[in-house]
């Protein structure tokens, strides 16, 4: 290869940035599966939301789409909750599949209804620090990835304080840990299910909020974000939440080399490509904990 | 007397906590042995570790002169081994008679021949009238009889209980225990029987195996055992003192 | 045989299934080109959803990536006939094998390492995108461009190389949905049905009966990705047109499992209950659309979700088992 390595060095780098941003998106899939045990299989189709309505506030309001990532968040963050109330819960207790269809059937009506509001071309928004970049040694990086990476940390960071500290974040750890044993000790575990599955979807919201300053948008591209952060998590270890950042970081990196060293199309190969390796060689994932 | 299943000094554990340490005992052919021990002695384990569903850390388990520790489950059902599972497992979706069937096809040739092994089990059994209803819609003590038809239906030599009499009401249990007295009388069927109700494995079990903390604390005839100081402090203590 | 065939199916069923058969056959001397390809739509669907059924519905194994298998039977059998012009019946032994092996591998990585449920199905969507990317790729098959079979105006038709009218599709498709049926009823009253339910009800206890599960679930995989691949065959001699983009999509996948999700999983009638619903009430709805005058694309598969979303709620075994109560076909009793 004639590529200096100084290209490699950048890409990589790149990758990383928008790993972290992946990383969180996966985060919302992870806490959503670690507590409520249901596998949000319209999370990508939520993303798209997330970075459709940043779009539209940036292209009328010319809000920077990391001023709206609050906002979206909280819109999220409501639809989710109504989403676990309303139509999940009543599912807790049926087959895996079963819930799984369920929210199969969500993402098919939102792809499809963004795609009937939007229409199937991509869009993205352009800011003014959008062909900014800044030259750290050898290393050229775009500043809206810089930006939009360490917003994707500082939500990580909170959602892991909130975990940690407070008590609304333990009383949900304890529902993971013993559903019954939750209900018992008067816990309401309906509420605070979809209260994580709102912070859920709230952490996916700002990811598209995050990641629309950096790649483009179509309604149809959601069911791929879906299956890359299932492979995140997958990769990361299931349950743990810096699993899922380091499974970002390293699909992100993954992606861009294999980009670069092959095709830009073909990124994605990429990265079924380490989920067979996992899956081959430690199928708990990474940094997942060893089942019996 | 031959010893057809063997256990040597098996131990598992599970992140740390020894389930099972060193245990060693033997079940003769064609006896009824009663393994016994207060809740976590390691009973359960102990049988998931000769049915193959874990792999023993150390230790060896010989079943007839082969030795079968770490086959998997249903290289050990194929080897002669049909077992219960303490909390039962039906095909839910299945009727009582298929349920059955499934067990039945490892020893035969055709689905017809095991729907008429079937039938015969379900006779045996008690549960023929119930034949058409779906498993999900039996009552906990005809599951348990299920869990027994199904394994019995493999046709093993050796039987494993895991508690097949918890929750049964003394006619049914009596029921229960004359059906095992019987198939042992008459086919010569050896039984490994983990269970809690003291009335059925005094009144079944020629030799007795007591668990405690994961360890053999005791074994002998009912007699000996009840009689053992160790056992009567660990175990028996509220019952017999 | 006839016999074995017809035990302990309700006569009523037999007849009523006649019926049907009787009218799917005679269909193209009745109707116009227009039902006729609606009705070879919904057999095609039919035909899937029975393959996607053995897995799913029989043997508990929950494939969302099935148009991974239709794909490459389309492709393999189109490519032997575009660049070398071998007949698609023979081509389609490249698609079985194909899609068997990629069918062998995904079940080895996955019931190996005990990936099973929701991991599972979240495998066979990798694969199938997988496949999708590397088939845009794939300059041997033009990549994404699109393969296109040779198109001309035929006199008559030449199944041989399955070019020819709609007619001859609908019977190939006709035939193709009775012998999946007729083997989706003898694979149940024979041994590896009784352990594939087995499975799927309680893999721990499947096993403690003897029953080496990673065996029959591969059986399952592998049959179930051959017969697929064969509906992918006859997908490309019918529309002549193959897109990476559109037939490995994961919205093919996901619409290939609406029937017999709809129908009911597991059931031998769902899928073809199920296709039927589905594509007639879809091909309903186009039809109102263009006569309001909307044209937008998306609308057909929102319907679909509501459909799936519907059915998931408030009738999650599917619209047969409730149909055959109300039609007096359900189980009876066996007289022993």
């Amino acid at each position: 290869m004639g590529l200096p390595i100084e290209i490699y060095l950048n890409v990589a780098a790149s990758g990383l940035l928008t790993g972290l941003v992946y990383g969180l998106m996966a985060l919302g899939l992870s806490v959503i599966f670690g507590v409520v045990r249901v596998v949000n299989f319209a999370h990508g189709e939520m993303m798209t939301v997330g970075m459709y309505v940043a779009i539209l506030a940036f292209a009328t309001l010319g809000i920077d789409p990391l001023v709206m990532m609050v906002p979206i968040a909280a819109v999220l963050f409501v639809f989710g909750y109504l989403l676990q109330t309303g139509l999940i819960n009543p599912f807790i207790n049926r087959p895996e599949h079963s819930q799984f269809m369920l929210l199969v059937a969500v993402a098919l009506i939102l792809v499809n209804l963004q795609l009937i509001v939007f229409g199937p071309d991509s869009q993205g928004v352009r800011t003014s620090y959008s062909f900014d970049s800044y030259a750290i040694g050898p290393l050229i990086i775009d500043a809206s990835k810089v930006y939009a990476a360490l917003a994707a940390v500082a939500v990580a960071a909170a959602l892991f304080a909130f975990f940690r500290f407070t008590l609304l974040g333990k009383a949900i750890r304890a529902c993971a840990d013993n559903y019954h044993g939750a209900l018992v000790v008067g816990l309401n575990v309906k509420h605070l299910y979809a209260l994580t599955f709102g912070l859920g979807t709230a952490c996916v919201g700002a990811a598209g909020a995050m990641l629309v300053a950096i790649t483009d948008v179509t309604p149809t591209i959601g069911p791929a974000y879906t299956l890359l952060a299932f492979v995140i998590v997958i990769t990361g270890g299931l349950g743990s939440m810096p699993g899922a950042l380091l499974g970002g970081v390293l699909i992100g990196v993954t992606e861009a080399l294999g980009g670069l060293l092959f095709t830009p199309s073909a990124k994605s190969m990429f990265a079924f490509g380490i989920l067979v390796l996992v899956l081959l060689f430690r199928p708990q994932g990474i940094l997942g904990r060893k089942l019996s | 007397m031959t010893a057809f299943l063997q256990i040597d000094n098996l131990s598992k554990s599970f992140s740390g906590l020894k389930a099972v340490q060193d245990v060693s005992f033997t079940v003769p052919k064609g006896e009824i042995v009663g393994l016994i021990g207060p809740n976590g002695a390691g009973k359960t384990t102990c049988f998931n570790l000769i049915a193959g569903v874990y792999k023993p850390d150390q230790g060896t388990v010989t079943l007839g002169g082969r030795s079968i520790g770490g086959w998997r489950p249903d290289q050990i059902c194929l080897a002669g081994v049909g077992r219960t599972f303490q909390i039962v497992k039906p095909f839910a979706g299945l009727s009582v008679l298929e349920n059955v069937i499934v067990g039945a096809l490892k020893a035969s040739p055709s689905v017809t021949e095991a729907r008429g092994k079937a039938k015969s089990v379900l006779e045996r059994l008690g549960l023929w009238h119930k034949r058409n209803q779906q498993a999900s819609e039996l009552t906990l003590p005809e599951r348990k009889r299920l869990e027994v038809a199904r394994a019995l239906a493999t046709e093993p030599q050796i039987l494993l209980l895991d508690e097949v009499m918890a929750g049964l009401r003394p006619t049914e249990m009596d029921t229960m225990v004359s059906v095992f007295r019987e198939l042992n009388a008459s086919s010569g069927l050896t039984i490994l029987m983990i269970e809690h109700v003291m009335r059925a494995v005094m009144s079944l079990s020629k030799k007795v195996v007591v668990l405690n903390y994961g360890q053999v604390i005791a074994a002998g005839t009912p007699d000996e055992v009840t009689r053992d100081p160790a056992v009567l402090e660990c175990y028996l203590g509220e019952e017999a003192l | 045989m006839i016999r074995h065939l017809l035990d302990g199916v309700p006569r009523r069923g037999i007849a009523l299934l006649l019926v049907l058969l009787a009218i799917l056959l005679a269909a193209p001397y009745l109707v116009g080109g227009y039902v006729l390809s609606v009705l070879f739509l919904i057999l095609y669907f039919a035909y899937v959803g029975q393959a996607w059924n053995i897995m799913m519905g029989f043997a508990g194994q929950l494939s969302l990536g099935h148009s991974l298998y239709v794909g490459l039977g389309a492709y393999a059998a189109a490519a032997l006939y575009v660049h070398f012009g071998i007949s698609p019946w023979i081509g389609l032994g490249a698609s079985i094998i194909i899609s068997g092996f990629a069918g062998a591998v995904i079940g080895f990585l996955a019931f190996r390492f005990g990936v099973s449920g929701v991991y599972f199905a979240i495998l066979t969507i990798a694969f199938a995108e997988f496949a999708r990317i590397g088939f845009d790729h794939f300059a041997w098959v033009s990549g994404s461009s699109g393969l296109f079979l040779p198109v001309e105006n035929y006199t008559e038709n030449d199944f041989w190389n399955l070019r020819g009218s709609p007619a001859m599709f609908y019977y190939l498709m006709l035939a193709m949905t009775v012998a999946a049926f007729l083997l989706c009823h003898l694979l149940l009253k024979s041994r590896v049905g009784y352990y594939w339910l087995a499975i799927r009800e309680s893999p721990e206890a499947a096993q403690a009966l003897g029953i080496n599960i990673f065996k029959y679930k591969m059986y399952a995989v592998v049959l179930s990705a051959a017969m697929t691949s064969l509906a992918g065959v006859v997908f490309a001699f019918y529309y002549n047109n193959l897109f990476p983009e559109q037939i490995f999509h994961i919205s093919r996948s996901i619409e290939l499992i609406l029937g017999p999700i709809i129908g009911g999983v597991g059931t031998l009638v769902g899928p073809l209950v199920g296709a039927f619903l589905l594509t007639a009430l879809a091909e309903g709805l186009r039809e109102l659309m263009l006569q309001i005058g909307v044209e937008v694309p998306g609308v057909k598969q929102v319907f679909y979700g509501f459909c799936l979303l519907w059915v998931v709620m408030f009738l999650p075994d599917g619209v047969w088992p409730p149909l055959a109560r109300l039609l007096g076909l359900h189980k009876t009793e066996r007289e022993d």
